[in-house]
């Protein structure tokens, strides 16, 4: 019962949250300079276009009633058209959206089975010299700007060795049937590596120093000791006992990497010509295509708003002594 | 008969207030990461402050080689140009030291006003409660739904390019991790005895806040604000590479996204996209060697 309580009052929490976000960006894309109705009408479209859009989103009316018809297109999923690709924004997006979760989930999940591997490693070796070298490494790799990462690996593996292609998802003049023929294809996974490569490098010391954090932390605890005591393995321990349980916090860390992974990919993306949402969101606002701005603006921020939800739930469902208070 | 000396009256000198704010901060001088960390950021701040005479050329300015032709790309050392040249005849070396300048003066600017806002807003929060804190925590909530770096971008493009406008994005969203670590830290100082027995003898609550509570939560906003330079010069460089800077300030950022868009990495040219990444690196993990000097001083239960 107290359970059902504390999801409910979560999800409220979720909904004001997504309601200020979408008011913030209608704010943001009303309040800005220039024409008012710059927000879904090029110049260039046509009369009948330009009129239609206009009854659309009631660009002649007062501005709260442009507000409450807005809110009622989101809630349908119309976004407008987008200027530069006379295409629904929505229809874009969809288009757009599978390369930045291949791109973000690839190289996560290569950062979180490198990061938990080499973080339990480092714990279990604790004070040796191997540790001490890697930390401030490990560190550094937080500091690095991770465009700057990718223009090297760029330079280094594209440019000087010849071993990778520079950008994009696939050769020119390559066409393949469908979905799965793309993605599964060679050409498509040489143009993933360098991108993921350059993720995964950046993304992998948040799993490692919080898996090696808990694992000193579970070290401590009556059950481990327990353990060695009972005369089991070094090994045993270590793995069946101690990362076991240091594990949860780092697998509801996912769902945050998720989140902060998409914003990332914003500079990544466009290093190396990711047909993703984040480059199209910089090619929107740079190109004024405002509509498509603020689809794929809002769609990252979807994202980012559900995966602190799913870490707040899956925190709460995996360590039970967690309580929502 | 040894002759015993009259006690001498020892009265206790209150140190100057300067030395207390510094041992209020609590440096972690004994940490040799942190002390790492100090020493780079004093280097960069020496470099930003003697620019004028540390740099060779004017980092704007087109030059030309001895023989009168442009000069563009050249190699480090080629005519007396330390680390070479832009395809547009620009000194990198004086760009590199310029940069340093921008990078420090939004990192600073951008740390202290995330950890001013969120240190006051968490003090607020916590130590008011009720109403006050749900408001406040809600708003924490929602600026935890925001997408940073892309606010920053649709922020830069419909002011004017200028390098505040990431001081500007952090402050209106940044405030949110420190707000709510400080807030937790004043529920607990809260209920300590002192800051009761100051109740009790009828201090204000603005006094309380003030004398009793911020002086334990100077080190914690230190903290962040350290970490928070590092997001700032980050956030700069993004921005910056994604073509929203400002053009008319030279910035590490800016010299990575002219390398870019100027082919320097198909030409091989290391020498120019690469210095500009390291100064990044060293600035922002010295922000992070001496948040983990803080860490242990900190909370000592994560030190081993």
């Amino acid at each position: 019962m107290k359970n059902f309580k504390a999801v409910g009052s979560r999800l409220l929490q979720l909904a004001l949250v997504l309601w200020a976000v979408v008011t913030i960006l209608f704010l943001m894309f009303r309040l800005m300079p220039g024409n008012p109705m710059a927000a879904y009408i090029d110049p260039t479209f046509t009369l009948e276009q330009q009129q239609q859009l206009m009854a659309q989103f009631g660009l002649d009316k007062p501005l709260w009633q442009q507000y409450l018809i807005y809110l009622g297109n989101l809630l349908q999923g119309e976004l407008g058209q987008s200027f530069r690709y006379r295409e629904p924004v929505g229809q874009r997006i969809w288009i757009l959206l599978p390369n930045t979760l291949i791109l973000t989930f690839s190289s996560l999940i290569v950062a979180y089975v490198f990061g938990i591997l080499a973080g339990a490693y480092l714990a279990w070796r604790r004070g040796s010299w191997v540790e001490q070298a890697a930390i401030p490494l490990v560190l550094t790799t937080r500091a690095m700007p991770e465009f700057w990462l990718g223009m090297v690996m760029l330079a280094i593996f594209s440019f000087s060795l010849g071993w990778l292609p520079a950008g994009g998802t696939r050769a020119p003049g390559n066409e393949y049937s469908g979905f799965l023929d793309l993605y599964t294809s060679r050409d498509f996974l040489a143009h993933l590596a360098l991108p993921a490569a350059t993720l995964a490098i950046y993304s992998q010391g948040l799993p490692l120093l919080l898996m090696r954090s808990n694992m000193l932390d579970v070290m401590k605890e009556d059950f481990v000791t327990m353990a060695r005591i009972k005369g089991l393995s070094n090994w045993t321990v270590v793995v069946r006992h101690a990362a076991r349980n240091a594990l949860l916090p780092v697998m509801t860390s996912f769902a945050i990497a998720v989140g902060y992974q998409l914003q990332g990919n914003v500079v990544v993306e466009s290093v190396f010509s990711w047909p993703g949402l984040g480059r199209e969101l910089v090619n929107a606002v740079a190109a004024s295509d405002y509509p498509l701005a603020q689809g794929a603006f809002l769609m990252i921020a979807l994202v980012v708003i559900f995966m602190n939800l799913l870490a707040d739930l899956l925190y709460a469902f995996l360590d039970p002594r967690i309580s929502h208070a | 008969m040894p002759e015993i000396a009259a006690p001498a009256i020892i009265k206790p000198r209150r140190p100057h207030i300067l030395a207390r704010m510094f041992r209020a901060l609590r440096l972690p001088m004994n940490d040799p990461f942190a002390v790492a960390g100090l020493l780079i950021y004093l280097v960069f701040i020496v470099v930003a402050v003697f620019a004028d005479q540390i740099a060779t050329h004017d980092p704007t300015e087109i030059l030309y080689t001895p023989a009168y032709d442009l000069a563009a790309d050249l190699r480090p050392g080629e005519d007396g140009f330390i680390m070479g040249t832009t395809s547009l005849g620009r000194d990198i070396f004086s760009q590199l030291v310029y940069g340093s300048r921008s990078a420090l003066l939004i990192g600073i600017t951008a740390a202290f006003m995330v950890a001013l806002i969120g240190s006051v807003i968490g003090l607020v929060a916590g130590y008011f409660g009720r109403w006050v804190d749900a408001i406040l925590m809600r708003l924490a909530d929602i600026a935890f739904g925001i997408p940073f770096l892309p606010f920053v971008i649709v922020l830069a493009a419909f002011l004017k390019p200028s390098i505040w406008n990431v001081v500007i994005a952090m402050a209106l969203v940044l405030w949110r991790d420190t707000a709510r670590v400080i807030r937790s830290q004043v529920l607990t100082l809260r209920t300590r005895g002192y800051v009761e027995a100051a109740r009790v003898a009828g201090s204000s609550d603005f006094k309380i806040i003030l004398r009793h509570i911020a002086p334990n939560i100077l080190p914690l906003s230190f903290l962040y604000g350290s970490i928070a330079i590092g997001w700032a010069i980050l956030t700069e460089a993004s921005i910056s590479f994604l073509g929203f800077g400002d053009p008319n300030s030279i910035s590490w950022g800016y010299m990575l996204q002219d390398a870019f868009a100027s082919q320097a990495l198909a030409k091989q040219a290391y020498y120019w996209f690469v210095p500009p990444g390291i100064c990044i690196i060293l600035v922002v993990s010295a922000g992070f060697f001496i948040t983990r000097g803080y860490e242990n001083i900190l909370f000592p239960k994560l030190s081993r």
